[in-house]
């Protein structure tokens, strides 16, 4: 079986570790990613503006290659599952939203396609049985603290992938891989997002006290499914001003643990672009 | 038609329109589903502009209520049907007395069974801060002070029908008849007045004329889950509070936290929780809030005078006599912080709350590290109003709020004839308000009274 996958510019530069790690892992639970075809950026914010058709336009385009690839296109990065997912669910609810974005499409979109993220995929198609049975090199004493940050869950009547306050699916992900989760208040909290470029003291405020309360309840790790969360929360504990820490957490995208859970290559773990550096969590293994 | 009045919910607008009525020499029924009179006044700590116990002001009043030989009091008590005569417009009303397990003809009020009960339960009274015995009453001021067993949670009861049902044993292990467990509120009564075998009783009663004040509930934290959908020992709602101000409440005044029972010296009031949020909450302004928590936030500090006490608020809604002066000293004399922002999130860290909110005024984000929250959570209908409203055929926003029969000009009179409404039934509002409205509805029913007495007169000449 293959899915349709659009994996979204970061996945393509900073965040290269997670793409793959992400088609690796993909490929070895059956479930191979077919790269959509010609894509381009999703547009990287949802619109909030008043008048948002032209900020449409981009995402709606992706949902006529998805279209063409079948009906169905899953996602790694939360933000492009985000602006996907609701861009979506915009045309569906908004009849003359969808026609006068026809007008610029060089394609109609017809509506229908399904968007969704692989962590979706692994609960609803895979189940987290059936990848617990897959784990050659269970993660035991892996202290990881799940990070959702809100792109991926939020607002909810939307996005409906978990519930915002208590969300549960990258916590039962890292369960099902053997490692020993650790619940801290701040999961679901913000990481600063694009504020990284505008105002930078910002996130790393945040991220300091999002790393902070993930050590002091226990976490060896870090986990989260969203590059921006990940390149935050890392950065801020960058060389240069480490010393605000007590101690630096790396931080992993999910499916870098599975590849190491699912025993596959080292090659593919794509650990090798983090300013912490998570390999050291692993070297009991090999 | 008959020249005696129903009043339903004991509340201090059911209180005041029942006084009212029988001081003018009419029957009045009043009929409260709790154990005791008194509502949500009962539960307060002090009452806004003025700082004046709650209790000690209205203790007079419902005293009263119970010596009245024109009032009927029926507490522990809910009304079951309401059928109208179509000859002369009267109601007759059957009116189901919840088993009490307690003959209140011989029972004294003393107390002992309260004393020796050995069963503790959470207090709906007290908001979940502090224990009741299964055996109770309200509070020590209590009217009628006469204590109920609350079967669910009574040892004796819940064995007894278990031996009744076959669930436990008929004979014990030396072949005696098995005996429930536990009465020592029996066994410790002087006047032997627990009765195991009570049973609920129905009354019926013929009345020309009802007033409904049912009353207010406070919008569930479970529907917050954004402030920790009620999970949080530390984030309380203000009537809460209120027990926590008030003498009388479990900490006996002091202010301690539930969690850990230690004085809490940040203390964040987060205005508007659930009201003027059409989208997760209720769409209109709760109107008390504004005026409490100014009260809560006086008290606080005058209870923890080096704690600090910050207020969240949308905008403050101060409208009302020597109200507006409360809220400057709040702010000017206690030295009260108001931010003007919502909270958009608050969780638990280690024995800390964390307040994440705004601060529109200077355009800062703000992050408090509280020792206890409290939410001035949304003023709505009570849960039985809808069913009242049903039984009397009268209408309901879509709040399930009552709706008069012209809100601007006939604002206690229902649009269903000999049906009069009072106090927060109608929509939130203070107790000053309530009172007037309770009063206004008393002399809307005496007024229907006095024209039957008139036309009687002018017939016999």
């Amino acid at each position: 079986m293959s899915i349709a996958f659009f994996p979204g510019c970061t996945l393509s530069t900073k965040a290269a570790g997670y793409d793959i790690s992400g088609r690796a892992v993909a490929q070895a639970l059956g479930m191979a990613f077919e790269e959509l075809a010609d894509w381009q950026c999703c547009g990287a914010t949802f619109p909030l503006a008043t008048d948002n058709t032209m900020a449409l336009i981009a995402p709606t385009r992706l949902l006529v290659q998805a279209q063409k690839a079948g009906g169905h296109v899953t996602t790694l990065c939360a933000i492009c599952f985000h602006v996907l997912r609701r861009t979506q669910h915009i045309l569906e609810h908004q009849p003359e939203m969808l026609e006068r974005i026809n007008w610029f499409t060089e394609e109609p979109y017809q509506g229908g396609a399904r968007v969704s993220h692989f962590l979706e995929l692994l609960r609803e198609e895979f189940t987290w049985g059936a990848l617990s049975g897959r784990v050659t090199q269970p993660l035991k004493g892996l202290k990881v603290a799940p990070y959702y940050g809100c792109l991926l869950l939020r607002p909810q009547a939307e996005i409906g992938l978990d519930n915002p306050d208590e969300p549960a699916i990258l916590h039962d992900c890292l369960a099902a891989l053997g490692c020993e989760v650790v619940d801290f208040p701040y999961q679901t909290e913000c990481c600063g997002s694009y504020l990284a470029v505008s105002k930078p003291d910002l996130p790393e405020k945040l991220a300091h006290d999002i790393l902070t309360s993930a050590r002091r309840n226990g976490a060896n790790a870090v986990v989260t499914a969203c590059p921006l969360c990940q390149f935050n929360l890392d950065y801020a504990q960058r060389k240069e001003i480490r010393h605000t820490l007590e101690d630096t957490l790396p931080v992993l995208y999910f499916t870098q643990v599975m590849a190491v859970a699912l025993g596959l290559d080292q090659d593919v773990w794509g650990m090798d672009k983090h300013y912490v550096d998570p390999l050291f969590l692993f070297s009991d293994l090999r | 038609m008959i020249q005696r009045a129903l009043v339903i919910g004991a509340g201090i607008a059911g209180i005041q329109a029942a006084l009212d009525i029988a001081n003018s020499g009419y029957e009045v029924v009043l009929v409260e589903k709790e154990p005791s009179i008194g509502g949500h006044m009962a539960q307060l700590s002090e009452t806004f502009p003025t700082l004046d116990c709650s209790q000690c002001i209205m203790t007079p009043r419902t005293v009263e209520v119970g010596h009245h030989e024109n009032i009927r009091l029926y507490t522990y008590s809910e009304l079951e049907s309401v059928t109208r005569s179509e000859s002369n417009g009267d109601f007759m009303v059957r009116i189901r007395r919840k088993a009490a397990y307690v003959d209140w003809s011989l029972c004294t009020g003393c107390g002992v069974c309260q004393e020796k009960c050995p069963f503790k339960v959470e207090s709906s009274f007290e908001r979940g801060i502090g224990p009741r015995k299964v055996v109770y009453t309200l509070s020590p001021q209590a009217v009628p002070n006469k204590p109920v067993i609350d079967a669910i949670n009574c040892r004796y009861l819940q064995s007894k029908w278990d031996i009744e049902t076959g669930r436990l044993p008929a004979v014990d292990k030396k072949g005696n008849p098995a005996q429930p467990r536990c009465g020592a509120c029996a066994k410790f009564c002087p006047t032997g007045a627990v009765n195991w075998n009570q049973k609920d009783e129905v009354f019926e009663e013929s009345v020309g004329a009802i007033v409904v004040a049912t009353g207010y509930d406070l919008f569930p934290q479970a529907r917050l889950p954004e402030y920790g959908g009620g999970n949080i020992p530390d984030v309380i709602d203000g009537l809460a509070f209120e027990r926590l101000l008030a003498a009388s409440g479990p900490t006996a005044g002091k202010v301690l936290r539930p969690s850990d029972g230690k004085t809490p010296k940040e203390v964040v009031f987060v205005q508007c929780s659930g009201s003027r949020d059409p989208e997760r909450g209720v769409p209109y302004c709760s109107k008390i809030c504004c005026m409490y928590i100014a009260k809560q936030a006086i008290l606080y500090k005058h209870r923890v005078p080096d704690g600090q006490a910050y207020v969240f608020y949308i905008d403050v809604r101060a409208g009302g006599k020597g109200y507006e002066e409360f809220l400057n000293r709040a702010q000017e004399e206690d030295g009260v912080i108001y931010l003007r922002g919502k909270v958009s999130r608050l969780f638990r860290d280690g024995d800390k709350v964390m307040v994440k909110g705004a601060d529109t005024l200077s355009n800062r984000t703000v992050e408090i590290a509280a020792d206890l929250v409290v939410l001035a959570t949304a003023v709505i209908a009570h849960t039985g109003s809808r069913r009242v409203a049903e039984m009397l055929g009268l209408a309901t926003d879509e709040n399930d709020f009552f709706t008069a029969r012209n809100e601007e000009l006939d604002p206690v009179v229902s649009r269903m004839p000999g049906v009069f409404l009072a106090g927060a039934a109608l929509g939130p509002k203070d107790i000053p308000e309530t009172v007037a409205q309770a009063s206004g509805a008393a002399a809307k029913v005496l007024g229907m009274f006095q024209r039957e007495k008139l036309s009687a007169v002018s017939v016999q000449l």
